[in-house]
């Protein structure tokens, strides 16, 4: 969702109520399947026409380790990360942190097997007899722990108002039908529901109430969202290395394409390859690439940097490929199962010696699916390996959409020369239009003019090896004027300039939901801010000219060293004077808070805030 | 008239100077020339459509030799042991293309092993071409994986680890066509290479390519004898003499011929027997090791088995290349999409 929902922010908060307007935590351990429980949750929410988003906090872990998911209902339409009023304390290990994170008035809803709970006089504490609510369950061991879950679905659910109606429908859009699973889980929340109606007494000031702000929406992860979109892409060739967080966006990528491509009679029109690591996933997709099919991978930090070999020779070569890099928090192995936007500087000029790479900035769902064909797009019109940086946040956790628009315009396949359009003067090289972009051919071309050999090393116009200098020049001369051909290619950024504001505000990537949120609050408060979302490098001219029009920009970033402002500042260097950096990592998404209080120094530089109103 | 015999076409119509490339830039006498002349040699014998063929290479000096054939083809010089690759992505995307990569032994054997057992694993349709010289010559001479056990190099030394065998990795890693052959020995080589670009799946051609340059103090315990002194002091590095190929054309099957390298080294070749079955993996295994440690080097084809898939086959791609295909079937119907979205 690019721009919130419009809903008055006072009239949720009528009475002491609060309605629709609340975060919820749910502690439990990694492994004991909490997350189908979380999605019904979250799915009930959005059933019911009230915006919501989920975020799964989860450990680098298969079993064991503490994972929080955080629900946020905004009748407003916010989804960025808040801190929860409302507790889910099913993890015995994170029982202490989790009761004393939340804030008084808080709601806990605490497992009651669990001993040792923190007293807090200033929170509704909910206590729930899980044992003795599974007391009538058959399931055993592992079975037992998954279905445990379904007690706190069944009780927030009521306290908060949902019926069961809504949660039977959410669970079985979870288990997408399965007859099976929804008759195994069902009875457990429906159960818990009905004890905490009986018993529970309503003491706090949270619920739901039906709206119509989700009519027409959908619910899904970016990652599937990318998968999807590299299938209308037309993909047809992937090759990948599994790795957290994007191993779930080429299960989606597979799976649509068994579903979306596989003939009749079973014939695929795709190949997917697990790799032997990523060194071989980009070396398998340059090689496609070079063959003429339309060829993706999927990867994350530790990835790219062993994709910078092949990178540099497919920017040399001029070979399509499209990289998504979901991004989590480095240097080094870092923190896998955690979001971050650390690898843009990275990613940007990836390779030995000189060289730039297209760079598409997704910050939504939408974007997703859309850069999710666009980017073959761009990788054949240009004809060299193009990267689409998108994080953990935006790749793992469910967001509400719009519905994904299809393709409206023809693939473009950049020039490929066939047969008799090959000329006598055919050079691989030779840049008969002036863009920078030479015209390619495939193997298998019957024509023998066809030939060229492709290589890493210094070559000439045509393909053969070449030391001479003026050959070198001439060959790195072109590949820089086609990067400016790329220029005009690049998605153009997302632009909402207020009138007279002297701060403008540029973002990438899913850091704008905090960041819209905090512009809203400080909107409220009479500070206008500007705000740019870059969605791709290099930069065209409207990112001058928001820079221009503003008295200060401000690059707000996911990582420690301000890279996107240190690539903003190198490429306008008239401007540089003007560009501040705003650069945070600690692995979490932006909240709103957070954004409030990194800008106050800007508003105060600019006049907008006077110190003292700084908290 | 007649028509000289280097101006007659083959089936395709196409003369053997068809089959040829830019000229060499490597070394005068150096084995992977005599590879690249065979390659003509069969590509024009067996009527191949050069735009039916890429050409693949790593990095090295085997791997500019691609270059120096079928300048009519499609070629990909790649990274250092990063053909395998390239390859798999390639022959994917075009299944209907014949591959013929030319590696060595520093690309196979060392930076390359990984991606080289994973793409006989995948079983990619393509023939594999080692030029094993057991000597890194583009950077003047430092031991190569495949060096022998106790090899004394001017630049690098005396060799202390025993070293990794390219056929043996070739069987132990599920390849389906195992050779050995000898640059100098252009009739096995020929027939190698004729029943390697027929194979279902990847064949793997370990060449013996003498390096005229480099393997010149050539003092190995085993298979390399300590020869003649050499006539032409090689102290200058930057100095290459010029050499005259090693060739050796009557080798009989079964028979073990000792050649003298370039630098007055021997080494002894046994061609495997005529009655040889090349049917069983763990017999071949077993004679890679009787030769070894009887100091020779075991030529001719040691592995031979048609029955597993190739990679293409074994994901089930149809008859037209993924390469080939019409965006309209690339590209899924918007009502496909609709259906998607239905359930999210």
């Amino acid at each position: 969702m690019a721009d919130p929902l419009s809903t008055s922010r006072a009239a949720t908060r009528t009475e002491g109520r609060r309605v629709s307007d609340f975060s919820i935590v749910v502690a439990t351990a990694n492994g004991t399947g909490s997350q189908t429980a979380n999605l019904t949750l979250l799915r009930a929410i959005f059933q019911m026409g009230v915006p919501v988003h989920g975020k799964n906090v989860f450990p680098s872990n298969i079993q064991g380790l503490p994972t929080w998911f955080h629900i946020r209902a905004s009748a407003e339409g916010w989804v960025a990360r808040q801190a929860p009023e409302i507790a889910v304390a099913y993890n015995p290990a994170t029982l202490h942190e989790d009761v004393a994170a939340l804030p008084s008035g808080g709601v806990l809803i605490l497992n009651d097997d669990l001993r040792g709970a923190p007293e807090r006089d200033d929170v509704i504490t909910y206590r729930v007899p899980v044992k003795e609510l599974m007391e009538d369950a058959t399931a055993k061991g592992k079975l037992k722990d998954y279905l445990a879950n379904m007690t706190y679905l069944g009780v927030v659910t009521q306290l908060l108002g949902v019926s069961l109606d809504e949660v039977h429908a959410a669970l079985e859009n979870q288990f997408a039908g399965r007859r099976k699973l929804v008759d195994a889980n069902y009875p457990i929340v429906e159960k818990a529901w009905r004890w905490s109606e009986s018993t529970l007494q309503k003491r706090d000031p949270f619920t739901i109430e039906p709206m119509s702000a989700t009519d027409g929406l959908i619910l899904v992860t970016g990652n599937d969202a990318a998968g999807l979109g590299s299938v209308f892409g037309g993909a047809s060739f992937v090759a990948w290395y599994p790795i957290t967080p994007s191993t779930s966006l080429v299960d989606a990528l597979k799976s649509h394409l068994v579903d979306l491509r596989t003939d009749e009679d079973g014939t695929p029109s795709w190949t997917v390859i697990q790799a032997e690591d990523e060194l071989a996933a980009i070396g398998m997709v340059l090689g496609a690439g070079w063959a003429g099919a339309r060829a993706v991978t999927a990867t994350s930090g530790p990835g790219i940097s062993l994709m910078a070999e092949f990178t540099g020779l497919g920017y040399f070569a001029e070979i399509p490929a499209v990289v998504w890099d979901v991004q989590r928090v480095g240097p080094s192995t870092g923190l896998p199962t955690r979001t971050g936007q650390g690898d843009v500087g990275f990613a940007y000029t990836l390779g030995h010696g000189d060289g730039k790479h297209p760079v598409f900035l997704p910050g939504s769902v939408e974007e997703c699916f859309e850069f999710g064909w666009r980017a073959f797009d761009v990788a054949e019109q240009a004809q060299t390996p193009v990267f689409v940086l998108t994080d953990l946040d935006l790749g793992m956790n469910t967001w509400m959409a719009q519905r994904f628009a299809y393709p409206d315009e023809p693939m473009r396949r950049g020039k490929v020369l066939r047969g008799d359009q090959i000329p006598d003067d055919f050079g691989r090289y030779r840049d008969v239009d002036g863009d920078g972009i030479a015209p390619r051919t495939l193997p298998g071309d019957p024509n023998p003019r066809s030939a060229w050999f492709a290589r890493g090393t210094g070559h000439d116009d045509a393909a053969v090896y070449s030391e001479r200098p003026e050959d070198w020049q001439a060959n790195t001369d072109r590949l820089a004027r086609k990067f400016d051909t790329i220029r005009g290619l690049m998605p153009a950024p997302v632009v909402d300039a207020i009138e007279d504001a002297k701060i403008g505000v540029i973002c990438m990537g899913s850091t704008q939901y905090a960041i819209h949120e905090a512009r809203a609050r400080l909107a409220e408060a009479g500070q206008h801010v500007s705000l740019l979302r870059l969605r791709g490098l290099p930069i065209g001219e409207a990112v001058r000219a928001f820079i221009s029009e503003h008295e200060r920009t401000v690059v707000v970033e996911m990582n420690r060293d301000g890279q996107l402002c240190g690539i903003l500042r190198a490429e306008l260097p008239d401007l540089a004077a003007r560009i501040h950096s705003v650069a945070h990592l600690d692995g979490l998404p932006y909240a709103a808070d957070q954004i409030e209080a990194w800008l106050a120094p800007h508003l105060v530089a600019t006049g907008e805030l006077v110190a003292e109103e700084v908290v | 008239m007649t028509v000289p015999a280097a101006r007659q076409p083959n089936v395709v119509g196409l003369t053997k100077a068809d089959y040829g490339g830019r000229p060499s830039t490597l070394c005068k006498g150096c084995g992977h020339n005599a590879v690249a002349n065979q390659i003509v040699q069969v590509a024009f014998e067996l009527g191949l459509r050069p735009n039916e063929i890429v050409k693949l290479s790593g990095i090295g000096c085997s791997s500019k030799s691609p270059a120096y054939f079928l300048g009519m083809s499609h070629g990909f010089n790649a990274l250092h042991g990063r053909m395998p690759s390239i390859a798999t992505g390639a022959l994917s995307a075009n299944h209907k293309l014949r591959a013929l990569g030319v590696s060595g032994d520093g690309d196979t054997g060392s930076i390359g092993l990984g991606q080289f057992k994973h793409l006989l694993r995948r079983n990619v349709r393509m023939v594999y071409l080692v030029e094993n010289n057991g000597v890194y010559g583009l950077t003047k001479g430092q031991f190569s994986p495949t060096a022998e056990d106790g090899l004394k190099l001017k630049y690098a030394g005396t060799n202390p680890f025993p070293p990794v065998e390219i056929c043996a990795e070739a069987l132990v890693s599920g390849c389906g066509f195992v050779a050995r052959g000898f640059a100098g020995d252009a009739k096995q080589l020929r027939e190698l290479l004729k029943a390697a670009l027929s194979h279902r799946g990847t064949a793997v051609i370990d060449i013996i390519s003498p390096c005229v340059a480099f393997n010149n103090e050539d003092d190995s315990q085993k298979s390399y004898a300590y020869g003649r002194s050499n006539e032409v002091p090689l102290e200058d590095i930057g100095w290459v003499p010029p050499q005259d190929d090693i060739v050796i054309d009557d080798h009989e099957p079964g028979e073990t011929r000792v050649i003298e390298l370039h630098d007055g080294s021997r080494m002894a070749l046994t061609k495997v027997e005529a009655g040889y079955d090349p049917s069983d993996r763990g017999v071949a295994l077993t004679r890679l090791q009787q030769a070894e440690a009887r100091g020779e080097i075991l030529t001719g084809l040691l592995y031979f088995d048609d029955q597993r898939p190739s990679l293409s086959e074994a994901v089930g791609l149809g008859q037209t290349p993924l390469a080939e295909m019409s965006d309209e079937r690339l590209r899924p119907s918007r009502e496909a999409l609709e259906r998607v979205l239905d359930r999210y």
